[in-house]
């Protein structure tokens, strides 16, 4: 038996930041590659600590649904998780952006616990966040005469966030589909507010890397970046921003794609998923006008 | 009972089978088969077979709980055996009952297992305030996964972010689970109640005390330490006790500083102070670090008795019971608005400012 455990922020206060934790674990339970998936959450139920008791398989996969190596994946969840063996190095990831798997004992439970790096420094969050750009602008093929913007938090509590936003611009860049990608952040230069400044393209579509909705990419960032006045009102797709086209994606954590990451993470970590991927991918294959 | 069911038994007999009053051996001079109202000796295959025959609830009670169930060690397991009482009710008494319906409590969700045919068992799930209503009129469930977005707002739209809280929504029922399914929906409920409370009742419950967890704090949340044993008797008092949260609190300041406050009445315990305890612990390290002052207030008694009233309603959540026009209330909004007009002024309750040194 083998089980998934996604675990993932959540919130006291928004009820809606758990909503793509739930949203990839059905997509994954649909496809049948574990016999048991279970979320767990650092602010909601069941809580790290508890989680692993919570599924009977003897082979636990734990994959953390975080944007980048820092603070959480790296002290709070092997701490709250009793994995005490648990030492950074076993990810071999000294660039903060190249996390694996490790393999440890809990303390509290019978089992053996594949750790797992966060989704996203995984490689093909960068495939997620092109997908992201498609789903925005309904346009499968969309690249030539658009600039894409990957938002960031910025280094706020953890440096390596930035990282992860470089990472994935450096390799959307190198796709050469976009006429431009740069990386932008909501509390360090390049911000997020002067977006419209580093591109030459009319059209921009902005893809904050976050996880869930919530207040920063549903409040702070259309109004930073002077798509709307009031967020309460909400905002247009695309909007008019200095001339520019504004195709404001919301979080990339939203996208379905994002479970095809978690399965690819468990999978390097030894799961065996089948053609479960193949079967997130048909499923959230991108509904293209005319099909 | 079905053929498959008695040919089942004939086969484990070899192995000795023990369950609910049913013994079966293998015996020198043959099968031994016993039930708490017959012995038989020396059988052969068929005259098991017979035997067996002749005791249908004991076969498929043996039958369920091997075969359908499962997993014997498991939480699961134990939890669909304490829904209809096995270890504490004989086979005939506990069909009789089933036949009719079996129902249990566990925290506000009422659980009643039924027999279907061949005695597997079948559950309805529902909020115990919609204990009577006909299913028609109840929102019908059949997917465990719905039971998230069940848990996730109260009655009144508003969300919960405590899933153990007594607020539950009503409305809707689960008619017909079997037993994983209604394992797994009662844990997306109430997650982790279900293998706690197994762990308790085996003696195993691993109890982390509030010291034990703030300790291990880190980031914002590392000041929590700071907080003391009175301090903490009133913010287990403010979330923990059962008008909060229905999970019995078996956790104290440490081993051996048991919280002076109820732990609650629960068959589920909580065995570590939970994130809103530790984020709530937070905020109220913070409000500890003010000094405090002496104020004068200008109030008539009724006005004093009336702001204690307020603080009250709040705390007890029964502001929105509050009739309109029911001015004996001092917790009504059109006293709480003339006490206001009245008696506050640009400097807050009473004209007294908060800081008078800013204001000599
Ligand atoms: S710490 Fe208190 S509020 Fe939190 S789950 Fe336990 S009893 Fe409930």
């Amino acid at each position: 038996m083998q089980a998934l455990v996604i675990v993932a922020h959540g919130s006291h206060l928004n009820p809606d930041s758990s909503t793509p934790t739930y949203d990839h674990a059905d997509a994954i339970r649909a496809t049948g590659a574990f016999d048991e998936v279970r979320e767990a959450f650092w602010k909601e139920e069941p809580s790290f600590r508890e989680a692993l008791r919570t599924v009977e398989a003897e082979e636990v996969y734990v994959v953390p649904l975080f944007i980048s190596e820092g603070y959480f994946t790296e002290q709070v969840i092997p701490r709250e998780m009793r994995l005490e063996e648990w030492d950074v190095a076993d990810w071999g990831s000294e660039d903060g952006v190249s996390a694996s798997s490790a393999t440890y004992e809990a303390a509290d439970v019978e089992k053996t616990i594949h750790y797992c790096g966060p989704v996203g420094t995984h490689e093909v969050m960068s495939d997620v966040i092109v997908r992201r750009a498609e789903s925005v602008t309904g346009d499968p093929e969309v690249g030539a005469g658009f600039g894409l913007a990957i938002v960031g938090h910025g280094t706020e509590r953890n440096e390596n966030s930035a990282k992860a936003i470089h990472y994935h611009t450096e390799r959307i860049r190198e796709m050469g589909r976009f006429d431009q990608v740069e990386a932008v952040f909501m509390d360090e230069e390049p911000e997020v507010d002067d977006v419209t400044e580093f591109f030459d393209s009319e059209d921009i579509v902005v893809v904050p890397l976050f996880v869930a909705d919530g207040f920063h990419t549903q409040e702070d960032i259309p109004e930073d970046m002077g798509l709307t006045d009031d967020f309460r009102e909400g905002y247009p797709v695309p909007g008019e921003v200095d001339g520019h086209r504004i195709w404001y994606a919301g979080a990339v954590g939203t996208e379905s794609l994002m479970a095809d990451v978690v399965l690819e993470r468990a999978a390097e970590a030894g799961a065996d998923i089948g053609d479960a991927r193949t079967r997130i991918e048909e499923r959230s294959a991108p509904s293209v006008a005319g099909e | 009972m079905n053929d498959a069911q008695v040919e089942a038994l004939v086969e484990a007999a070899e192995e000795g089978v023990e369950i609910d009053g049913l013994r079966i051996a293998q015996e020198r001079s043959g099968y031994r088969f016993e039930t708490p109202e017959r012995t038989h000796e020396g059988l052969s295959g068929s005259e098991l077979r017979t035997a067996a025959e002749e005791s249908p609830w004991f076969v498929s009670n043996w039958h369920y709980w091997t075969h359908v169930v499962g997993g014997p060690e498991s939480a699961r397991h134990e939890y669909l055996r304490w829904v209809e009482g096995a270890d504490d009710h004989a086979v005939p008494e506990r069909y009789e009952a089933l036949s009719t319906g079996l129902t249990r409590e566990w925290g506000q969700l009422s659980i009643t297992a039924t027999l279907a045919d061949d005695g597997v068992r079948r559950y309805d799930l529902r909020h115990v305030a919609d204990g009577d209503r006909a299913e028609e009129d109840l929102e019908t469930h059949v997917d465990p996964l719905d039971a998230r977005r069940i848990a996730t707002y109260d009655d009144d739209g508003r969300y919960r972010p405590l899933s153990t809280a007594p607020t539950l929504r009503t409305g809707w029922v689960y008619p017909d689970l079997d037993g994983r399914a209604l394992v797994e929906t009662v844990e997306f409920l109430y997650p982790a109640t279900v293998e706690n409370w197994n762990r308790e009742r085996r003696g195993e419950l691993d109890i982390t005390h509030f010291r034990e967890t703030a300790e291990r704090q880190t980031g914002i949340y590392s000041i929590v330490e700071g907080l003391s044993v009175e301090e903490l008797e009133a913010a287990a008092e403010a979330c923990c006790v059962d008008s909060q949260c229905l999970k019995r609190r078996m956790w104290d300041e440490d081993e051996e500083t048991p919280l002076d406050v109820p732990r609650g009445e629960e068959a589920f315990p909580c065995r570590e102070p939970c994130s809103l305890l530790v984020t709530a612990a937070r905020k109220f390290v913070t409000l500890g670090r003010e000094e405090t002052r002496s104020y004068e207030f200008e109030l008539t008694p009724t006005e004093k008795e009336q702001i204690e009233g307020i603080i009250d309603a709040v705390a007890d959540g029964r502001v929105g019971e509050i009739r309109e026009a029911d001015l004996n209330d001092g917790a009504n909004r059109y006293r709480a608005r003339y006490l206001r007009a009245l008696r506050g002024g640009e400097h807050g309750l009473s004209n007294t400012p908060t800081y008078p040194e800013d204001h000599d």
